[in-house]
């Protein structure tokens, strides 16, 4: 398959979240024919259905789509649809290496939000050409016209043509289609050069293996070709080539400018780097492309299943799912408390809770997850540096010079009226004031925050205090000294290390106190007294007791009740396999999820 | 004789003249014309059935329960009586025990109950005061439940009132007060019942609405130790959790049939029974709804609709959770097929204690025992 280069545009689409991507998405695929209507089901390219029920996308996809524009010249149009969380911020950046321009959606009525801003000035980077698209313009609240102002004096960018549009009537459609032929340039490239594709992702299908997308700059690939990975050496053959229209179309070669899929003999999605640069193994180009830095994962936390039998299941799942999600790392872990499980690295909140979803979902595991944490530089006497990433491996105190701690720049959009709370939830959080502007009626905030602050439920408090209004992005900044300690949780005078955490030393009172109330409500009357207690080395910072038991007995018991009464402990017997056995002291699964969970107003 | 394995038979009548809104046992009206005879003669040919099931016996005990047998016609009582005694020769201290209601009209029958053979009475008093009596559904007056319990006392060998309490606004003051009113009329046996609210029953549905709030642990429990503290002051000590009695003599055989896992057989109505056959400890049902019952009884001679064979674990289960209330306790011998791994701190912690090879709850384990089984077993 050969398609001259000017008739190939490679586009990404950038957006907030709920502002109407996938939507456009598929209707560009039902305009140009790549789905029958029968075929079509909403949000075709959010094909998990975790991404479907939440309404956002994970995993880039990519659709060609074959157009007739209204010149009478056919063209190629390679989509791919990128994710609008900031957990995600990396699948956007490889989308974004191998298209030319990029289509910026947002929602007529809303403007423009944190994530927006994040993902353009990404495509501006990439030196994108970008068409602005007013979606949503059929809802009686849509002000284009302010809405095109807040895009020039925010972004910075030319909105006067700004496409109007619905995706959800089909208005607009065709002009987006025309605006991506007319306005958008076309790949360059060099069939007469060596291969050099981009490797942009990796997954793992069911009937295919590893499927590895490529974007062709320089040269020709060809089905049977010998490849070269170029950092790693490696070498596969190319079994099979196609093309996703959005279904897989089988092609005999792929040439500069265009996108597809290539499958070999790769066993694991790790050998296949992404941003890796592909070549001929035999007449190799001289230069390999410029590659995405690596994916550094940010939160981690411990996750342990909560029937301990259930190990080897959970290891599977994780093998399993990494696979399909290689920025999620995993490595054994093994806690006093909690037997055996996997600390697992992730790129944020989101991701963290959309993979242990994954986890209970696709295999149908029930999991405790730890506190999360980030990623401490501990400074040691000795001048070594180690990266901690679990509080309960922290040295000894004695051995510890200082701790760092990653700061992250954060951009908050959020209505006048919320201003107030939005600062003062940064300001509690330690975060650092660096700009106040406003956009539109809107203030923009940017302020620097202790990540750590961040992983609890500052996301959750942001929209609980905005009523949903605020927008967050963040971005990592850089390491910094900070009077860190670390915070046991004691149950019965035993320390429950799933619970402990490294906090800074003003914050530690506050939060010990919270948690130690959250556990008291959590853990049911046992038979005796049960102190819970945080504790920084030895010394306590906050107490709570249980009380013990006193009256739990059946009032009658006799010869009918015998059978009623063995029957209701084999229901506790199941209902005991939820709990989690603490010394003496037995604490419900929920517990650890909903300790974490902060409440401070 | 004596050699022979013992057998208590459980009788349940279940007519009522009134549904109390606590209660959720396998209760009726009694509304139907001739069914309560035809009931009692399926009782007779139930009994007759279940005894050729089993091999000989001596029989320990009888026990009327319901329901309200006290509604019952003395001369089918009799009847029943001379059936079981007939099937299985009787131990000399045989005792025959009959629930009653404290009301005037069953009063004026105790007479022709102790000439059918009844030789304990357990009234059911519940309380002493005409607006506890009232809030908890009773037909009956404080002053007639006296006059029914003295009668009850000069009539039978042996009687015992039961007692509810905990109730709503009940103070610690004024139970004490009432349960040594109670120790005045003439019993040796008491058994003091915290008021429990049981799923599906109208007092539970009154607690969802909000109408009343059950007592709180705390204040269950100041009222529990009250209880124990008055009735053994007085002589009557706790010899399960929630039955006190003056002396050995005074315990109520037919209950300990069941606390020290001793086969017992049920006829009538939702009757259990427990038996040991042939392949080990079983566990008995009768059908619940009188008609079934009527009916299954005529079709096969009995009323059984269960006959389940227990596992070893699920025997030493019942033997422990009955076996716990009492204060003698269970023979470890018994409980061979369970683990208890906590065995050791619960021990420790003082909540049982191992005497003679008998584990027993202590008086600290008793008021939290269903916690104690559970951690036992779990």
């Amino acid at each position: 398959m050969t398609t001259p280069l000017d008739r190939i545009r490679n586009f990404s689409i950038v957006a907030h979240i709920d502002h109407g991507k996938s939507t456009l998405s598929d209707r560009l695929i039902q305009e140009t024919g790549g789905l029958t209507s029968r075929e079509m089901k909403e949000q075709v390219l959010d094909s998990m259905d975790i991404e479907r029920e939440r309404g956002i996308t994970i995993k880039a996809q990519t659709v060609r789509l074959n157009y007739k524009a209204d010149d009478g010249l056919d063209y190629v149009l390679n989509l791919m649809d990128t994710p609008g969380h900031v957990d995600f911020a990396y699948e956007v950046s490889r989308s974004l290496a191998a298209c030319e321009g990029s289509i910026l959606v947002v929602d007529a009525s809303q403007g423009v939000e944190a994530q927006t801003l994040a993902n353009v000035y990404q495509a501006i980077d990439n030196n994108h050409e970008i068409v602005p698209v007013l979606n949503k313009v059929d809802l009686p609240a849509a002000e284009p016209d302010r809405i095109r102002a807040q895009i020039e004096d925010v972004i910075g960018i030319d909105a006067s043509d700004a496409v109007l549009a619905s995706a959800k009537t089909g208005l607009g459609i065709h002009e987006v289609l025309e605006a991506i032929v007319t306005r958008l340039p076309p790949p360059k490239g060099d069939e007469t050069k060596p291969l050099k594709a981009l490797l942009v992702d990796a997954w793992y299908d069911a009937y295919l293996g590893v499927v590895v997308l490529v974007r062709i700059f320089d040269g020709r690939l060809k089905v049977g070709q010998k490849i070269k990975m170029m950092q790693t050496g490696a070498v596969y053959t190319a079994e099979r080539l196609g093309v996703f229209e959005p279904k897989a179309t089988m092609v005999d070669s792929l040439g500069p400018g265009e996108i597809g899929f290539l499958t070999g003999s790769i066993k694991e999605v790790a050998d296949a780097a992404v941003g890796a640069t592909i070549t001929d193994e035999r007449k190799p180009t001289d230069e390999p492309l410029k590659g995405f830095k690596d994916v550094q994962p940010v939160v981690f936390c411990g996750l342990f299943p909560v029937d301990a039998a259930n190990f080897d299941d959970l290891r599977a799942a994780v093998g399993r799912l990494r696979l399909n999600d290689a920025s999620f790392t995993y490595e054994m872990e093994s806690s006093a408390a909690l037997g055996f499980g996997f600390r697992c690295g992730f790129l944020g909140l989101l991701h963290l809770e959309i993979v242990q979803e994954r986890l209970s979902r696709e295999f149908n595991l029930d999991l405790i997850a730890t506190a999360p944490s980030v990623v401490y530089h501990i400074n040691q006497r000795d001048g070594s540096t180690i990266e901690l990433h679990n509080p309960a491996d922290l040295p000894d105190v004695m051995q510890i010079e200082s701790i760092e701690e990653p700061w992250i720049k954060a951009t908050i959009l959020t209505p006048d009226d919320y201003l107030g709370a939005v600062i003062k939830l940064c300001q509690d959080r330690r975060g650092v004031q660096r700009e106040l502007s406003y956009v539109g009626s809107r203030a923009m905030l940017i302020y620097d925050l202790p990540l750590n602050e961040v992983v609890f439920d500052f996301y959750d408090r942001l929209k609980s205090i905005s009523k949903g209004y605020a927008s967050f992005d963040y971005q990592l900044e850089d390491y910094r000294k900070g009077d860190l300690v670390k915070m046991s949780i004691l149950v019965n005078a035993e320390p429950v290390d799933a619970l402990s955490m490294l906090v800074h030393r003003d914050r530690a009172e506050g939060r010990g106190r919270s948690m130690v109330e959250k556990m008291k409500e959590l853990i049911p009357p046992h038979l005796f007294v049960i102190p819970i207690q945080a504790a920084i080395g030895g010394k306590i910072i906050a107490r709570e007791t249980v009380r013990a038991l006193r009256k739990d007995v059946t009032a009658k018991c006799y010869g009918g009740d015998a059978s009623r009464k063995r029957k209701l402990l084999d229901k506790q017997k199941a209902g005991k396999k939820k709990m989690r056995q603490f010394g003496k002291v037995e604490i419900p699964q929920e517990a650890f999820i909903a300790a974490l969970k902060m409440d401070e107003d | 004789m004596t050699d022979l394995p013992t057998l208590g038979v459980y009788v349940h009548w279940p007519y009522c003249a009134r549904i109390c809104p606590y209660c959720d046992f396998n209760v009726a009206l009694d509304r139907r014309a001739g069914e309560a005879e035809a009931l009692a003669d399926a009782i007779v040919r139930d009994l007759q059935t279940q005894a050729a099931l089993i091999g000989p016996r001596r029989l320990v005990s009888i026990f009327f329960g319901g329901g309200t047998p006290s509604l019952m016609d003395p001369a089918r009582t009799a009847r029943i009586v001379e059936t079981a005694k007939s099937l299985w020769p009787a131990a000399p201290d045989l005792e025959i025990s009959l629930e009653a209601n404290p009301t005037d009209a069953e009063s004026g029958r105790f007479a022709a109950f102790a000439g059918a053979g009844v030789t304990r009475l357990s009234l059911g008093v519940q309380a002493l005061d005409d607006a506890s009596l009232a809030f908890l559904g009773r037909n009956h007056g404080a002053e007639e439940a006296r006059r029914a319990a003295r009668l009850a006392a000069r009539l039978f060998p042996r009687l015992s009132l039961d007692l509810i309490y905990a109730r709503p606004g009940q103070t610690p003051g004024a139970w004490t007060d009432e349960l040594k009113a109670a120790l005045d009329l003439g019993a040796e046996h008491l058994s003091p019942y915290q008021l429990t609210i049981e799923a599906g029953t109208p007092f539970d549905r009154s607690v969802r609405r909000g109408a009343f709030a059950p007592a709180d642990p705390d204040l269950a429990a100041a009222l529990y130790e009250k209880t124990q503290q008055i009735l053994e002051d007085a002589g009557f000590a706790a010899y399960e959790v929630s039955n006190h009695a003056r002396g050995a003599a005074a315990r109520s055989r037919h209950n300990l049939v069941y606390w020290r896992g001793e086969d017992y057989l049920g006829v009538g109505p939702g009757a259990h029974g427990r038996l040991t056959l042939a392949d080990g400890r079983t566990a008995t049902e009768t059908a619940r709804a009188i008609p079934d019952y009527l009916a299954s009884v005529g079709a096969t001679g009995t009323g059984l609709t269960v006959q389940d064979a227990l596992n070893p674990v699920e025997a030493a289960e019942e033997r422990l959770l009955l076996g716990l209330r009492i204060d003698e306790g269970v023979p470890l011998a018994d409980l061979e097929a369970l683990t208890l791994t906590r065995l050791p701190d619960l021990r420790t912690q003082g909540f049982v204690q191992v005497k003679d090879g008998r584990l027993i709850a202590t008086a600290r384990g008793r008021p939290v025992l269903d916690r104690v089984i559970a951690e036992l077993i779990l």
